[in-house]
C-alpha cells in the first residue's frame, strides 16, 4: 500500500523512515543484553536471536523461568516476543517463526510445520504444495534422495537440519577485544621460559598498539593453546591503565608462580595469544622532579602486585555507606577498582569514641546478668571469661531498618558501651526490645580501643 | 698462606666496609613516628624511628584492640595522606574482629588512608608483608598476627627490617596473644588496656593504653607509660588518675638514662 493510500485511510499515521542500521544496532543490543543468560547469543538478522541456552536453564529454575524472564525483560522494552525452544538452532528458529499450531512435543510440532519452513525458494515451495506435500512431515515421510533430485540439494540439507539429522552450527556474537595479539609456531614450543620470552614479545606489540591509541590498558589476558588441544587462560589486571610492559610482564609472572596448578606445556604450546580486553586513555606523563609521582605509582604497583597474588579481593580499601545499622556502615572494595574516597563522619570535639575500633561480624553470643531486665548490664561471660562491668553508657537505641524489609518488622538494638575492671571496653547489646521479644538475646558486637 | 690470608683480608675489608656504610644501626634516621606526648618523645630519642621494625604485643588476647589501636594512631597522626597498609590473615576477622573504618574515624584517623590487604596463611603474609615494607611512599606498614608465628624467625625478621630500611618504610608488628621473643626490632611494647577517665554519669571515657618499654637498642628498657588518647588534639597525653597507679616514679628514674641515650 503506498504512503498516500495509508495516510488517507488514516490521517493521524505516525510515520517512520525504516532504517535497517538503526534496527541492526538495536538487535545488537539486545543480543549483548542477552549475554546475561548464555555466552552464546547468535544473531539471526533482521529481526530474530539465537540463543544456546545448553547447561544455562538451572540459574533461571529451568527453561520456563528463563523464557519468563526474557519475556517480561523484553517485553518492558516495548517489544513483541516470539520464541521456541528446539534440539538444534535450526529447529528451533522455525518453530519461533512458522508454528501456527500446538503440539504434544518438539519432534510432533516440527513435524506439523508448513514446508514454508524450510525457506526454498518461491517456485519450490508452489511446486511442494502442488505435490500435496504441505508439512515438513508429509515431506520427510518420502525418500531424502528423491527430494534432492526434484528441488535440490538445499532443500534436502535444510530438512536433514530441521529433523536433526544434519548439524546446524551456530555462528555466536562474541565481542572481539580491542587489541588482540598472537603468534602461531609450526614446531610446537615446549620450553616454558621460551614461551615466557614470546609473551614478552606480545605485550611488547599489545603495548605499541596501546600506545598508537593513546590507550592503557587495565586487563591483559594471556591464552596458552597446546597442540593436543587443551588452552589454558591467564589474566592480570591493574588499578590504573599501563604501557608499561616490565610491570605486565612482572604481573603476569606473579600470576603464573601463584597457579596451584602450574602451567603445563605437555607436547608444547602451538599458538599464543594476548588480549587487552579492557582500555582505557593514558595520557604520556612527565615525572615530578620531586619524585611525588614515583611515589604514588609505586604504591599503585604494590597494589596491582598483591592483588595479582592473593586476588582482587584480598587489597581492599574502605568506604563509608550511610546507614545506621553499625556492620553495614562501611564497605571494603577492592583497591584495585579505585574507589572514590568518601566523607566519614565527625564526632563532636571532647566526645569519646562511640564506634568500636574491631567489630565482631556477625555479632557473638554472651551471657549477661542485669539487675533490672531493661537496665544496663551488670557482668557479661564471653569466650570462656566472665568481666564485671565498671562504667557504662547507654543504652544507644538502633532500629532496624524497617523501611527496607519486606514485613517492615526487625528488632530494635540497644547498645551498650561497658568498661570492665581491667580497663577494656566493649560494645555490647541486647537484640531486641522487652515488648519485642520475650527473652531478648545479648551479644558482644565489637572491642573499643 | 699467602693466598688463603689475601681473600680473608679482602672480607674483612668488606666488612668494615659494610659496618662503615650500611647495617641498620648507622643509618642516620631523618624522621620519627612521634606520639605528641612530649616527655614520652624525649624518652624514647624522638618517637619510634621511621626506617626500623617496632614490635606492639598484647599482653592478654582481650587487649589486642588496644595494641592494634595504639600503632594505627601513631600512623595515623602523620600529616599528608600517604596510605597506611594493615596486613593479617583472613580469619584474623573471626577472632579479632574486623577492622571497622568508622571507629577509625571516630578516633580522628581518616579510614580512606587504610589499605587492608588480607591474605589466606601466614606464609603469605610474610610473602605480601616483605613486598609492603619495600614500598615507599606509606605512612607505616602494620603486620598483625595472632599467636606463635615460627615463620617469623631472626632471618625473616631481619629480612623485614633491611626491607623497611632501605625504602625507608616504618614496620609496626602487632602481635596478639604472643609472648615476646628475641628479634631484631628498635623497640618492642607490651600493651594493656587501661581503666579510662571517666566521663559524667560514670560513662567510659577516651581510650587509655598501659605501656611498658620491653626492649629499646637506644637506651634502657622497662619504663612504662599510661597514656590516652585525644582525639581532638590528634596527639597521646597523660591520664588525669586519682594516684592509685605509679607510672611517674619509674619514668623519673629511667628518664635521665633515655635523654643520655638519645
Amino acid at each position: 500500500m503506498p504512503l498516500a493510500d495509508a495516510r488517507a485511510q488514516v490521517p493521524d499515521l505516525a510515520i517512520v523512515p525504516h532504517d535497517p542500521v538503526l534496527d541492526q544496532n538495536w538487535l545488537d543490543r539486545l543480543a549483548q543484553g542477552c549475554a546475561r543468560y548464555t555466552p552464546l547469543v547468535a544473531l539471526d538478522s533482521p529481526d530474530g536471536l539465537i540463543l544456546d541456552i545448553t547447561g544455562c536453564t538451572h540459574l533461571f529454575d529451568g527453561e520456563a523461568g528463563l523464557i519468563d524472564d526474557i519475556d517480561r525483560r523484553l517485553t518492558r522494552l516495548g517489544m513483541t516476543l516470539r520464541h521456541a525452544l528446539g534440539p538444534t538452532a535450526d529447529a528451533a528458529r522455525a518453530l519461533a517463526r512458522y508454528q501456527t499450531r500446538p503440539a504434544p512435543d518438539e519432534a510432533t510440532a516440527i513435524r506439523r510445520l508448513p514446508v514454508a519452513a524450510l525457506e526454498l525458494d518461491a517456485e519450490a515451495a508452489t511446486a511442494l504444495v502442488r505435490a500435496g506435500l504441505k508439512t515438513i512431515g508429509d515431506l520427510a515421510a518420502r525418500p531424502m534422495a528423491n527430494i534432492a533430485a526434484r528441488f535440490g540439494a538445499d532443500a534436502a540439507t535444510a530438512l536433514r537440519r530441521l529433523l536433526g539429522d544434519a548439524p546446524s552450527p551456530l555462528d555466536p556474537r562474541i565481542t572481539p577485544p580491542p587489541v588482540a595479539t598472537e603468534r602461531r609456531f609450526a614446531e610446537p614450543v615446549a620450553s616454558m621460559p621460551h614461551a615466557t620470552q614470546i609473551l614478552t614479545e606480545l605485550v611488547d606489540e599489545a603495548i605499541a598498539d596501546l600506545t598508537e591509541r593513546g590507550k592503557g590498558g587495565r586487563h591483559f589476558r594471556a591464552t596458552f593453546f597446546r597442540s593436543d588441544g587443551l588452552a589454558r587462560s591467564i589474566a592480570v589486571e591493574t588499578g590504573h591503565p599501563t604501557r608499561d610492559s616490565t610491570l605486565v610482564m612482572r604481573l603476569f609472572a606473579e600470576r603464573m608462580d601463584a597457579l596451584r596448578d602450574p602451567l603445563d606445556p605437555g607436547f608444547g604450546f602451538d599458538m599464543m595469544r594476548l588480549a587487552v580486553p579492557r582500555l582505557e586513555a593514558l595520557a604520556a606523563t612527565q615525572l615530578k622532579l620531586e619524585g611525588g609521582e614515583v611515589r604514588a605509582a609505586a604504591m599503585t604497583e604494590l597494589i596491582d602486585r598483591l592483588a595479582t597474588r592473593i586476588g582482587r579481593g584480598g587489597v581492599r580499601k574502605f568506604a563509608a555507606v550511610d546507614t545506621h545499622i553499625p556492620e553495614q556502615a562501611q564497605l571494603a572494595l577492592p583497591a584495585i577498582d579505585a574507589p572514590p574516597p568518601t566523607p566519614w563522619s565527625v564526632t563532636e570535639p571532647g566526645e569519646p569514641p562511640l564506634r568500636p575500633f574491631y567489630l565482631f561480624d556477625p555479632p557473638q553470643v554472651i551471657e549477661v546478668i542485669a539487675e533490672v531486665p531493661d537496665g544496663p548490664p551488670h557482668r557479661f561471660r564471653w569466650r570462656r571469661a566472665t568481666h564485671a562491668i565498671r562504667r557504662y553508657e547507654g543504652p544507644e537505641r538502633i532500629a532496624s531498618e524497617w523501611w527496607r524489609r519486606k514485613d517492615n518488622a526487625g528488632l530494635t538494638r540497644d547498645y551498650y558501651r561497658v568498661e570492665d575492671e581491667r580497663g577494656r571496653r566493649y560494645w555490647l547489646f541486647r537484640h531486641g526490645l522487652y515488648d519485642e521479644k520475650p527473652d531478648p538475646r545479648w551479644y558482644i558486637h565489637g572491642l573499643f580501643a | 698462606m699467602r693466598e688463603s690470608s689475601q681473600p680473608l683480608a679482602g672480607l674483612r675489608q668488606r666488612i668494615a666496609r659494610l659496618a662503615a656504610t650500611g647495617g641498620p644501626e648507622s643509618r642516620p634516621v631523618e624522621d620519627w613516628l612521634a606520639s605528641g606526648h612530649g616527655a614520652f618523645d624525649a624518652a624514647i630519642g624522638g618517637g619510634l624511628m621511621v626506617g626500623r621494625t617496632h614490635e606492639f604485643f598484647a599482653a592478654d588476647a582481650l587487649d589486642g584492640a588496644s595494641a592494634a589501636a595504639f600503632a594505627a594512631l601513631l600512623a595515623l597522626r602523620t600529616p599528608g595522606q600517604a596510605p597506611l597498609l594493615w596486613l593479617r590473615t583472613v580469619d584474623a576477622g573471626r577472632r579479632t574482629g574486623h577492622i571497622y573504618a568508622p571507629g577509625i574515624a571516630e578516633l580522628g584517623g581518616d579510614p580512606g588512608r587504610l589499605l587492608l590487604i588480607e591474605t589466606a596463611d601466614p606464609k603469605m603474609l610474610l610473602a605480601c608483608a616483605n613486598d609492603a615494607v619495600r614500598c615507599a611512599g606509606s605512612a607505616a606498614v602494620i603486620v598483625e598476627s595472632w599467636g606463635k608465628f615460627p615463620l617469623l624467625d631472626l632471618t625473616a625478621g631481619r629480612r623485614l627490617t633491611l626491607g623497611a630500611r632501605d625504602a625507608g618504610t616504618t614496620l609496626l608488628m602487632l602481635r596478639l596473644n604472643a609472648a615476646p621473643t628475641p628479634s631484631v626490632a628498635e623497640t618492642r611494647w607490651s600493651i594493656v588496656a587501661a581503666p579510662s577517665r571517666a566521663l559524667e554519669a560514670d560513662a567510659p571515657g577516651a581510650p587509655a593504653f598501659d605501656l611498658e618499654l620491653l626492649r629499646w637498642r637506644g637506651g634502657p628498657a622497662g619504663t612504662r607509660w599510661r597514656l590516652d588518647w585525644d582525639k581532638d588534639e590528634q596527639a597521646f597525653r597523660d591520664t588525669a588518675l586519682s594516684g592509685a597507679v605509679l607510672p611517674l616514679a619509674a619514668r623519673r628514674a629511667v628518664h635521665p638514662l633515655g635523654a643520655e641515650a638519645a
